[in-house]
């Protein structure tokens, strides 16, 4: 039974990660990130990559994939979102188009495929990244046979979220960003300068998925793909949880993956699959703004 | 101007029908200037591409080789490559596109039999040809199709018999995606199964495509099994074989013994989390002969990559170019029937070994072998047929090598019910 529950907090550990900096783009700024899959994917072929061409593993990757996604974000927030603001279909479809473009930059490595030029551990093909002995196999607690790597998931994850709340809630950019949540004219007009803000917090948002892409790579298969079904994912734990409320998205994460976990348990997965998407319809359905949604006037 | 229009249409349509009822209009466009056209279709975009492009590329490889020599009948084969884009509705466009607009009398094409369904009407409507490399779950019989990938008997029919008295194990866990191949697959080992004494204590599937293995693994793990046979096809390969062993699970004591698993997906995977474990095909990129050697060899200096893999859908892919070589070369006119007719019967020493059409349902021979993962990420050989067996895409329904189901005459569907 152990082994269950910690399955369904490995799940709802997984779901949070990407869910993380969509609850930060989509619940604070009003952006429907369809790239946030991809960005994942990119911070897995920095992991990829960094393995190949530095040596690296996973431990070093984390920073790396968080500057590259970030500075990556960065660049979709100048150039594209900042244009946007307030129109949220517009930015539902602006970033499908920037999520269809980077995964084909990745396919045909940027476009050196044409000249017959091959870079190793890009392309359409399934990449492989190795994992530290430290991190195969399992741990024991008790009677309980813990996997390693999922156990790490769930740390990593534990930090992020911690991470975010403070920068959220306890320093003075994450005040401004809260005030922008609420009412960006009014902040701009308090002196918050919302586009520096906004373009911050549009890079972190794509710097924690690229930390979660370095956790999906030791653990699911690396392809240029990869990222799509997650973005719904993390879409129905924000949406769930309450848009605008990071306690909303770890509790609703939670939920959802012990959910998974113990009916795929007792039944089986696609079954267990079947229900999770019914609980989320569920309670939209009860409540339209989510588990917690923030009480304005 | 109405009528102009109208007379336009009207003879565009006889044109067309005369493009239906007379096969000699395809040999006219196929032969234009020495040169005899056939069509590829693979998906070179989409999730798939990451096998379909290898199929591809050992397509061209062959159709390259026997170019080099001479083309066949004196004639250069110009392949006509389109892209399936991983979509069968894209596959049915293209074939028709294949066979009614570039007129080809021949069709090399799909790895999933989801796409093979999807182009089949167009073979059969219009009376072409299609060859079909990959491994799949029976239970077919067109006289459009040659199929030159296993069928169930051909990987099943050695492996669960081997697996109970070689392994010794006896209680299978099987697991699948949620799709037809699966399905099929895990009927006839239920039917071989308990023909050899073991017994089977589970049938699971997930979602194709799905990676999240927590539940399913650990449902392993309490289950009491002594082996498990995974028919799981895809990405969600690598994710189950890592989970597998990060839920501390061992080929050693329990093996999981696979129908899909090839050389691509171990590379993906890592070879560290397949080895020890077992899966059963025709070809393998390790079988130790100097044709098989020269053939990798002669595959990764076309693709321009020194590390690729191949694999059995792959060496198909390559073999039945020279099968259709060989049976334009016998044929007394090219147009698909008459290349048809003269397929039937044809043999080919391929890398894997010998292969042969059967003439009655257009299937092949082919010769069934086992190996183990090693940590190089190929697999050793331990245990193979001294011959190529017969291939019986109806096995599951009690088909035999002398009680057909599929024949020349097409299936024969009383049998089915019985």
């Amino acid at each position: 039974m152990l082994e269950v529950l910690f399955i369904g907090l490995s799940l709802g550990s997984i779901l949070l990660l990407v869910a993380l900096g969509l609850a930060i783009t989509y619940g604070a700024m009003g952006v429907i990130n369809m790239a946030h899959g991809e960005m994942v994917m990119v911070g897995a072929y920095v992991t990829v990559l960094s393995g190949i061409y530095l040596g690296a593993n996973v431990f070093i990757a984390i920073p790396l994939a968080f500057i590259v996604t970030a500075l990556l974000g960065l660049l979709i927030e100048r150039v594209v979102v900042r244009r946007l603001y307030g129109r949220l279909l517009d930015t539902l479809l602006a970033t499908w188009g920037i999520a269809i473009l980077i995964q084909q930059a990745v396919r045909l490595e940027f476009g050196l495929s044409f000249f017959g030029i091959h870079i190793a551990g890009l392309g359409p093909g399934l990449q492989n990244v190795s994992v530290p002995e430290i991190l195969q196999g399992t741990l024991s607690i008790g009677a309980a046979e813990i996997n390693r790597y999922r156990a790490f998931i769930i740390i990593v994850t534990a930090i992020l979220a911690v991470l975010t709340w403070l920068i959220i809630y306890r320093t003075s950019i994450g005040m401004q960003v809260r005030a922008i949540i609420r009412n960006p004219k009014m902040a701009a007009a308090c002196g918050i300068d919302v586009t520096r803000v906004n373009a911050l917090t549009f890079a972190f948002g794509s710097g924690l998925a690229g930390v979660a892409g370095v956790m999906m790579s030791g653990f699911k298969t690396v392809f240029p793909d990869m990222g799509t079904s997650m973005v719904v994912d993390g879409f129905l734990v924000v949406v769930m949880g309450g848009v605008g409320s990071l306690l909303g998205s770890v509790l609703s994460a939670g939920i959802l993956g012990e959910i998974n976990g113990l009916v795929a348990a007792a039944t089986n997965d696609i079954l267990a699959r079947a229900v999770v998407f019914g609980v989320v319809i569920a309670i939209i359905v009860l409540k339209p703004k989510g588990l917690f949604a923030l009480k304005g006037r | 101007m109405a009528v102009d229009r109208r007379r336009f249409i009207k003879n565009g349509l006889l044109a067309g029908g005369a493009l239906i009822t007379s096969p000699y209009v395809f040999s006219k466009g196929a032969l234009a200037a020495g040169e005899i056209k056939v069509g590829v279709l693979f998906s070179l975009t989409g999730g798939l591409s990451i096998i379909e492009k290898s199929l591809h590329d050992a397509t061209m490889m062959a159709i390259s080789e026997i170019n080099a020599k001479g083309g066949v009948k004196g004639m250069k084969i110009t392949a006509v490559a389109e892209d399936g884009a991983s979509d069968p509705k894209t596959y049915n466009e293209k074939a028709s596109k294949l066979v009614i607009q570039d007129k080809v009398p021949t069709v090399f094409g799909s790895y999933t039999s989801a796409s093979r369904k999807a182009v089949l009407p167009v073979f059969e409507k219009r009376n072409n040809l299609y060859f079909y490399p990959t491994y799949y779950e029976g239970f077919e019989c067109s006289k459009n199709v040659v199929y030159t990938g296993a069928v169930p008997n051909q990987q099943l029919s050695n492996f669960i018999p081997w697996i109970i008295k070689t392994l010794g194990k006896k209680k299978f866990f099987i697991v699948g995606s949620n799709y037809i191949y699966p399905r099929e697959m895990a009927k006839v080992s239920k039917i071989l199964i308990e023909k050899n004494g073991g017994q089977w204590i589970a049938d699971e599937y997930l979602e194709l495509g799905h990676s999240e293995w927590g539940s399913m693994v650990n449902k392993i793990k309490s289950s009491g099994c002594d082996v498990v046979l995974s028919n799981v096809v895809g990405d969600s390969v690598v994710a189950f074989y890592r989970e597998y062993k990060n839920q501390g699970l061992s080929h050693d004591k329990l093996p999981i013994c696979a129908t899909v698993t090839s050389e691509i997906e171990i590379a993906a995977m890592g070879a560290e989390y397949a080895v020890g474990s077992f899966t059963s095909f025709p070809y393998f990129q390790a079988i130790d002969t100097d044709r098989n050697k020269a053939f990798v060899e002669r595959y990764r200096a076309f693709v321009k990559d020194p590390k690729a893999v191949t694999h059995h859908a792959l060496e198909s892919s390559y073999f039945q170019v020279y099968l259709w070589k060989q049976a334009v070369e016998k044929a007394a006119e090219i147009t698909p029937a008459a290349i048809r007719e003269a397929v039937k019967g044809q043999e080919f020493d391929a890398p894997n070994g010998h292969v042969k059409i059967e003439p009655e349902n257009l299937h092949t021979w082919m010769t069934p072998r086992i190996a183990q993962w090693q940590a190089d990420g190929q697999g050793k050989i331990i245990d193979a047929y001294k011959e190529p067996i017969f291939p019986l895409p109806y096995v599951a329904y009690g088909e035999t090598p002398t009680n057909l189901f599929c024949t020349g005459k097409g299936l024969d569907s009383s049998k089915l019910k019985t």
